[in-house]
């Protein structure tokens, strides 16, 4: 600056010729600035206190940092106070948060924040539980009930009231169950308003009921588990990481994947030095916290998994006593991974042997206090039981199941249910329909999909559907067969609340409405403590929408099941259960959150005692017997999957924090955050394609389908160059999701082929090949 | 290969992907407010020197467009304001380390100086029309008669305004382009620059022709150092400096900065009046238009260039 | 006292709850934000390095911002908190010009509107809502005057960066890496 200041200088005299009065003038003006430009804050308010306008108040005491000082008021515009707090937990995924709505009331909601009391949450939401004021304020919402018809020979929707719409829906169950049974019902349900139709399927005699959260997500786990542990890992997971020394994530990306209890311990993990492991092609957020990151070739974790048990027994270094007391198989497993030494999985996985080795000792190192993260979403190559069975066995070798820092005892308390009579028997249900899968655990999306297709011959044909709270056409892969079993209904009614893309396929849509304006069943989930939360109406339902519970009555009615609905309001049935649980509505609408003692036991597997797990064997098998009398592998092999061939990429996708699948794309807050998916491409790939980020393009996958919408770019060196990464939940194709439609690429639309699990029909989805298209490929049949 | 995005949608109007709060009002206000400090700095130093009768337009002519100048840039000035029913907060209070508000206060003596200096030579500029109110009759004979005192007033407030224009965005730390001591001086010597072009265009005799190209002359190579030295200056300072010169010296300006500001805004004005002054017969209003035109480009492209430099993203 | 906001870089997975959280208890309409995430991706896979930042106004010692208003509206409380006064604003928008953080927008009503480090929440005992919300709990509000609380400590014993220092304006955003 001083220099500049010369500068000046150097060429006044040719100023000085022609005004000489005013040199010194500028020079003043000059110095005076460059002096101001280095005030101190501190000198600056008193400067500022001369001015007329800079008004400041002195206010009432800070006291949160043990400090008591006065500050300064700022005269904020106005933050509403005549706020009211509801309790709710939150719809905007399947943890249930229990939270606070500050709201006046009647139609306006300011802010929802976490129950400080909640273990799923303890007073902190995550972004998109933040971001749920958008579910209700959104202005594209189903409004109306709408009932499908043609008008001019084009079919369309028109408005109806509900009692039209209901009165509908009454006839064709009451027509579909006199000609078929009530069996050929089908129920796909998912989250909250699950339950209410649930009840009204049991209740007339259909238990076809099935959700996405097992056949797309949590299903080989579930069954892994409980083949090894005679235990389900459930929701919310009992991994207890908040206590861990080492957790290691196949593939698990927490941090992107926000179930919020998880997130938090694993940064609490952090902060106690906790050494996180994290497996994945791609470069997570986990695995940028992580001491070891192990790019691993996408398909070979099992590979790896046999490689880490064959470091662990060969070195000894598995948990001796543990196994001795509570494992069976272990000879079995020690002869089977002998041969599954760390260089052969190099090989395969391209994980280096030390490497192997190195992380392997680690968790051995901080066992019994390690966790190997069952992961969720786990359907993945169709081998995928037997994944997770690996991974079980590992924890098994660890002896982390039942420890501190390992996996906890979870307990949950039990809901008792408003007394109504027996549900009828069905002659056949989800189980029947799945018995191609024997260790299904839960209703088969698929199955029933497919046992909805005449051409299949299915055994246990499905006729109509209610899909409630589960947009398939994001979240069941293969579309083609999806839209054939919809072609082929007689009837379907969609209860949701936003117009997704599945609205778009319904016979009558029913508009529910959002978590924040009704009541539902108390929340009951297992956890380290047991506890309930309640969800009661912050605001009243905007348009004509409805309360679940309220719309599963009303058909229930309709179709004469008036003793299974023996109240007039649901409110009542909360009620009663409050009161049987040793509580009341208006402690509840207090606290939000009632936490009880636990009544099983320790969390912790007590030393001193044998304890008999769930299996049939009462321990620990690693070598599994039943899956052997079923015909398959009794331990865990290793399969090679196809490799994407010549110019195409393996399709991954996962989640974006600020999202959830597609229930979200267009809430306004959370869209705000994030509006569209990238197609994320190494930059090698970008070179070789010839790419820029940000450009636009579309995919096309190896059965030649073509994306409908294109997608951006981003190019970046988080992803592997065999594979593209776009996040799941965008590519909407219904143009009244105004900020949604047609906003980014839908995985779902590229995942044509299935690796359905032979073990529990899991479909595995990660075996999917892309090809990057530049141009249109739309343009040509436009034109 | 290093990557740096938003990660949750930052998309805010007017601030990304570049900054763009200031816009068109503030180059016109920029430049009216040089070309009236321009004209007020001849108009009083003309009448100190006691030459009123040799340079008549300096004085008089030209000095009508000060006011409406002024009056224009400060319209300018309000309509780019987003909450501008407060604008009288502005005078509620005098900030010296705040640019914006001492250029308020400057213009709130200056305006109205610059209408009393056009009324003391009402009845000279316009002979036909007669004042009619006894009160603006009074107010022409007080100002003619402190007149010279005015000039004295002028001389310094013309070149605070002058400065000032330059300095509301050399002050901005913020923009690496904008953040350097020379932008001061060279709108000061710019807006001086279109003064004596406005008064070179409207000049009736040779004389003062002669004497405002010589002045424009001298204006326009001190402009052209500052302008090297300013783009020396920053092809010397941080990355940042450096990112902020390649706009104007190899990026989206660069038509704009040397094609307007540089070669036909004072290249060619230079050697057309140096042609004049050594006696050939150029047509001067051709270099005071191009003067002209080209002290409003470099205001434009300084606000809009510096707009988008930063230090972070 | 001396306000300041300490963020660790090590434990944020850029969620972005720090930005609707700020939204909804300030009214910040949709489309602005006070706070918002940036990553920042270093390295070649699989030697690749991540790190998220939640950023926001710094309340900068030396506020630029502050300096430039000419009405006095951008002005500094007790704490160090910079705020602007909303009905003193003429939204002529020196202040956005003046802040090297981008730090500031104009509020769809006219005036200028930014961080205000929740100072209607500090008044109450609160945190700001940013903080309270964040699932990580990776950032930290307190008094750097207070060699004692969290902040202070952290910064004592944490390497510690921030941004754009070389802007001069002293920021009070300080992220632990
Ligand atoms: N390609 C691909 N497919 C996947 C996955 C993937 O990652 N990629 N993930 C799989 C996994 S893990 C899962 S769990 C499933 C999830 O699958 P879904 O549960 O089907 O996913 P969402 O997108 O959340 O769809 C929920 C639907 O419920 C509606 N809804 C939201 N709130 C309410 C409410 O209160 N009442 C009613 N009636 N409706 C409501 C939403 O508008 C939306 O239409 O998807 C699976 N499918
Ligand atoms: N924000 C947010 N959070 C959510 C949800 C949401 O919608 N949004 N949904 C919730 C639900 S229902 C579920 S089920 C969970 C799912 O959450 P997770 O179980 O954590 O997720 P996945 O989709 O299985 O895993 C995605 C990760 O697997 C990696 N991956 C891909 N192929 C391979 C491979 O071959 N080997 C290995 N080791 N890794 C691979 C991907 O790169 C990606 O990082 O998330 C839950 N949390
Ligand atoms: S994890 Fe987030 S979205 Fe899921 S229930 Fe909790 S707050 Fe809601
Ligand atoms: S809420 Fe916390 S973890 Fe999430 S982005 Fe903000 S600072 Fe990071
Ligand atoms: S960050 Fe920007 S707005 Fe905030 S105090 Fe610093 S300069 Fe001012
Ligand atoms: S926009 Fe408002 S706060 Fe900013 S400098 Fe102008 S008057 Fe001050
Ligand atoms: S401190 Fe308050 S105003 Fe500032 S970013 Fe956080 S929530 Fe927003
Ligand atoms: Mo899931």
């Amino acid at each position: 600056m001083l220099h500049n200041l010369n500068t000046l200088d150097d060429k006044s005299h040719l100023f000085y010729n022609f005004s000489h009065l005013t040199l010194p003038l500028i020079y003043i003006t000059l110095i005076y600035f460059k002096l101001n430009m280095n005030t101190s804050r501190r000198k600056f308010i008193k400067v500022g206190a001369l001015g007329i306008g800079s008004a400041m108040v002195a206010t009432s005491a800070i006291n949160v940092f043990g400090s008591n000082k006065n500050a300064n008021k700022f005269i904020a515009k106005s933050i509403p106070v005549n706020l009211k707090r509801t309790a709710t937990y939150c719809e905007v995924c399947f943890w249930k948060c229990a939270a606070w709505v500050h709201s006046d009331g009647d139609s306006h909601i300011q802010k929802i924040i976490g129950n400080d009391d909640d273990p799923h949450c303890n007073g902190r939401l995550c972004p998109r539980g933040t971001g749920g004021v958008g579910m209700y304020n959104d202005e594209d919402r189903l409004k109306t009930p709408l009932i499908r018809t043609t008008i001019n020979g084009e079919e369309t929707f028109r408005e109806a009231s509900w009692d039209e719409a209901l009165d509908l829906i009454a006839n064709k169950f009451k027509g579909i169950k006199e000609k078929y049974g009530a069996e050929a019902l089908g129920l796909l349900k998912h989250g909250c308003p699950g339950w209410h139709f649930e009840h009204l399927f049991k209740s007339y005699g259909s238990d076809t009921i099935a959700e996405p959260a097992f056949a797309q997500c949590r299903g080989p786990r579930e069954t892994a588990f409980s083949l090894t542990f005679g235990s389900w890992v459930g929701s919310p997971e009992p991994t207890d990481i908040r206590d861990t020394k080492c957790l290691v994530l196949i593939g698990s990306h927490i941090g992107e994947n926000m179930h919020n209890t998880q997130v938090q311990e694993m940064s609490e993990a952090i902060d106690n030095g906790a050494t996180i492991i994290t497996v994945d092609p791609r470069f997570s957020t986990a695995a940028s916290k992580s001491k070891h990151w192990l790019a691993i070739k996408p398909a070979t974790d099992i590979a790896l998994l046999l490689a880490w048990m064959n470091v662990l027994i060969e070195e000894g270094l598995y948990d001796k006593a543990y196994v001795e007391k509570y494992a069976l198989g272990f000879d079995e497993l020690k002869e089977h991974v002998h041969q599954f030494t760390p260089e052969w999985a190099y090989g395969i996985t391209t994980i280096k042997p030390e490497v192997i080795r190195k992380t392997a000792r680690e968790m051995a190192h901080a066992a019994p206090a390690v966790i190997i993260h069952p992961g969720r979403h786990v359907v993945w190559y169709g081998d995928d039981t037997q994944r997770e069975r690996a991974i079980a066995i590992l924890n098994g070798l660890l002896g982390s199941w039942g420890r501190r820092g390992g996996f906890y005892f979870k307990e949950k308390i039990s809901i008792p249910n408003f007394p109504h009579p027996a549900y009828p028997h069905p002659k056949w249900d989800w189980k029947d329909i799945g018995e191609n899968y024997p260790l299904a655990q839960m209703g088969l999306t698929n199955e029933i999909i497919r046992s909805s297709i005449p051409s299949e011959n299915p055994k246990y044909p499905v006729k109509a559907w209610m899909v409630a709270g589960t947009n398939l056409i994001k979240s069941i892969p293969d579309t083609k067969q999806l839209e054939a079993a919809i072609d082929a209904l007689e009837f379907m009614v969609v209860i949701d609340t936003m117009p997704m893309d599945i609205t778009g396929y319904a016979d009558v849509i029913l508009p529910e409405c959002t978590y924040l304006e009704r009541a539902d069943i108390v929340r009951s989930a297992t956890n380290r403590e047991p506890s309930i939360a309640v969800r009661f109406p912050a605001v009243k339902p905007k348009y004509k929408t409805k309360p679940g519970a309220w719309i599963a009555r009303e058909i229930g009615i309709r179709l004469g099941l008036k003793d299974y609905y023996q109240y007039d309001d649901f409110n009542e049935v909360i009620d009663w259960q409050l009161k049987e649980l040793g509580t009341s509505r208006e402690e509840m609408e207090k606290i939000g959150v009632k936490k009880y003692p636990r009544k099983s036991g320790p969390m912790y597997l007590n030393e001193d005692e044998v304890h008999e797990f769930g299996t049939a064997s009462g321990k620990i098998e690693f070598y599994s017997q039943e899956l052997k009398d079923l015909g398959f592998d009794p331990l865990p092999k290793y399969t090679p999957h196809p490799e994407p061939p010549q110019g195409f990429y393996r399709l991954n996708y996962g989640r974006s924090p600020m999202h959830t699948f597609s229930r979200t794309s267009n809430n306004p807050n959370l869209t705000d955050l994030k509006d569209e998916n990238n197609l994320w491409v190494n930059p090698k790939v970008a070179r070789i394609v010839g790419l820029k980020t940000g450009q636009r393009v579309w995919l096309s996958n190896q059965d030649d389908i073509i994306s409908t919408f294109s997608i951006k770019v981003r190019i970046t060196e988080r992803v592997r160059w065999d594979s593209v990464y776009l996040v799941h939940g965008f590519g909407n194709d219904n143009k009244k999701l105004s900020r949604s439609y047609g906003k980014g690429i839908d995985d779902t639309q590229m995942i044509s082929k299935i690796f359905v699990d032979p073990i529990m029909g899991g479909t595995g989805m990660r075996g999917n090949f892309v090809k990057i298209l530049i141009e249109n490929p739309h343009k040509a049949i436009e034109v | 290969m290093e990557e740096e995005l938003f990660s949750s949608g930052r998309n805010i109007p007017h601030i990304d992907p570049t900054l763009e709060v200031w816009h068109w009002p503030i180059s016109i206000y920029l430049f009216l407010g040089g070309l009236a400090a321009g004209l007020l700095f001849f108009a009083g130093a003309v009448t100190i020197l006691d030459k009123e009768k040799e340079y008549p337009t300096a004085v008089k002519y030209a000095s009508i467009i000060s006011p409406v100048a002024l009056s224009l840039g400060l319209l300018a000035l309000v309509y780019d304001l987003t909450h501008p029913l407060y604008t009288w907060q502005l005078y509620t209070t005098i900030r010296l380390e705040s640019p914006m508000s001492w250029g308020a206060w400057v213009l709130l003596i200056v305006t109205p100086l610059s209408f009393l200096w056009v009324i003391s030579y009402f009845s000279e500029i316009f002979p036909k029309w007669k004042l009619r109110l006894g009160i603006l009759k009074k107010l022409e004979s007080f100002t003619k008669k402190n007149r010279k005192k005015m000039a004295y007033a002028l001389i310094p407030l013309s070149i605070i305004l002058g400065v000032y224009t330059g300095i509301l965005l050399s002050a901005f730390n913020a923009r690496p382009l904008w953040n350097n001591a020379i932008l001061g001086p060279l709108f000061l010597t710019s807006g001086l620059s279109t003064g004596a072009a406005t008064i070179l265009l409207l000049a009736k005799t040779h004389k003062e022709k002669n004497l405002f190209s010589r002045i424009d002359l001298v204006l326009i190579v001190i402009e052209l150092g500052l302008i090297v030295h300013m783009l020396m200056g920053m092809y010397a300072g941080s990355e940042v400096q450096l990112e902020a010169m390649q706009l104007l010296v190899g990026g989206e300006f660069t038509l704009m900065f040397f094609g307007f500001v540089i070669i036909l805004g004072l290249l060619v004005p230079a050697i057309l009046e140096l042609t004049e002054i050594l006696g050939y017969k150029v047509p001067v209003s051709i270099p005071a238009i191009l003067i002209l035109i080209g002290g409003l480009v470099l205001r434009f492209v300084m606000v809009e260039a510096g707009q988008i430099t930063r230090y972070l993203y | 006292m001396r306000y300041a906001m300490v963020i660790d870089t090590l434990k944020c997975v850029g969620c972005s709850d720090c930005v609707v959280a700020c939204q909804t208890e300030n009214d910040v309409p949709i489309g602005y934000c006070r706070d918002w995430i940036t990553e920042t991706v270093n390295g070649t896979y699989p030697n690749v390095d991540l790190e998220f930042k939640s950023e926001r106004c710094n309340h900068c010692d030396n506020p630029p911002c502050v300096r430039c208003c000419p009405t006095g509206a951008s002005h500094v409380v007790e704490g160090g908190i910079v705020l602007v006064t909303s009905n003193e604003c003429i939204g002529c928008g020196a202040c956005i010009e003046s802040c090297p953080y981008d730090a500031r927008y104009q509020h769809p009503d006219g005036y200028v509107d930014k961080c205000t480090f929740c100072h209607h929440r500090l008044e109450k005992g609160q945190l700001p809502a940013c903080v309270e919300v964040c699932p990580t709990k990776c950032m930290y509000f307190g008094d750097l005057d207070n060699p004692n609380s969290e902040v202070s400590k952290l910064l004592k014993n944490r390497k510690h960066k921030t941004l754009a220092p070389e802007a001069g304006t002293k920021p009070h955003i300080f992220y632990l890496i």
